[in-house]
């Protein structure tokens, strides 16, 4: 029988742990292609540099007071027609697209930098609301919902007596 | 540098953005479409939250700049915030042929419209032959 030095396996050459790393790559260079967007001026974004993080999300604001839910969505420049809002389980989702205008088609496009096209979010409501009396506006592309809240989610004042 | 890029260089040109450090930006860059007819350019900006009052444009020389001031929500407590709470702030380089007496802006819905009419000299004409 020979005896050989135990050698340590080089653990990269194993498969689970070589998938393991694989995935390490890919989640760092979606970090680093993030974080370069970050650094970089959104101005000098060009279209390849953005690929992965194509698409329209418009930016969400939740406020609560003891009455009510407010929603507001950053949607510039949209028709009320094209926004749709709906309510289920306790989610607030809108969607909507934004069409191509067809008045500046007389002049040759310079720059490009606004969304087209289709957009949707849907948010984890904080608690229980009316659905009936559910309202929203839309001033200075600002998409605003306000939720009242369910009777049994509002606070409520426990008095205590004192024997 | 392809030929729209060359193009853009002699037209409305955004300026590289200013940073006064990568992470404490102290303005948001508003998202900018621009197109160029005939007689005239138009810039839209996206300026969600801001409105007529919360704008401020300037000239100075050929240096348009556009800055807007959102109005802030007050009711109740934050949950949760996306947006940014920054003005938004953008400079753009103009070229000689825009008529800078006669730029006009409006403000709809979150969209800046800047229109920056061309002047007579360069304009397209038609010479008819006597």
């Amino acid at each position: 029988m020979t005896i050989t030095r135990w050698q340590r396996p080089n653990q990269w050459s194993i498969a689970p742990v070589r998938r393991i790393a694989t995935l390490r790559d890919g989640v760092d260079s979606l970090f680093n292609l993030a974080l370069s967007r970050l650094l970089e001026s959104p101005a000098g974004l060009e279209a390849e540099n953005n690929q992965l993080l194509e698409g329209w999300f418009p930016a969400v604001d939740i406020y609560e007071d003891k009455d009510h839910v407010v929603v507001k969505a950053e949607l510039p420049g949209m028709n009320k027609e094209d926004i749709e809002i709906s309510l289920h389980e306790g989610f607030l989702s809108f969607s909507g697209e934004r069409k191509q205008e067809k008045k500046h088609e007389d002049g040759e496009s310079r720059r490009s930098e606004r969304w087209l096209g289709r957009f949707q979010r849907s948010i984890s409501l904080p608690c229980r609301v009316d659905a009936d009396k559910i309202k929203a506006t839309y001033t200075d592309g600002i998409l605003t919902v306000t939720l009242p809240k369910a009777e049994e989610a509002k606070p409520k004042q426990i008095p205590i007596t004192v024997k | 540098m392809n030929e729209v890029a060359q193009k853009e260089e002699k037209a409305v040109r955004p300026q590289p953005v200013e940073t006064e450090g990568a992470f404490e930006r102290e303005y948001v860059t508003p998202k900018v479409n621009i197109t160029e007819g005939q007689d005239r350019y138009v810039v839209e900006a996206e300026f969600p939250g801001v409105n007529k009052e919360g704008l401020d444009i300037s000239l100075d020389n050929n240096e348009l700049t556009i800055v807007g001031r959102r109005q802030t929500y007050s009711s109740g407590s934050l949950l949760y915030r996306e947006s940014h709470t920054a003005d938004f702030r953008r400079v753009f380089e103009l070229d000689p042929s825009v008529d800078t007496a006669k730029i006009s802006a409006r403000i709809e819905q979150g969209i800046l419209t800047l229109t920056l009419p061309k002047t007579e000299q360069v304009k397209p004409r038609r010479i008819s032959v006597s």
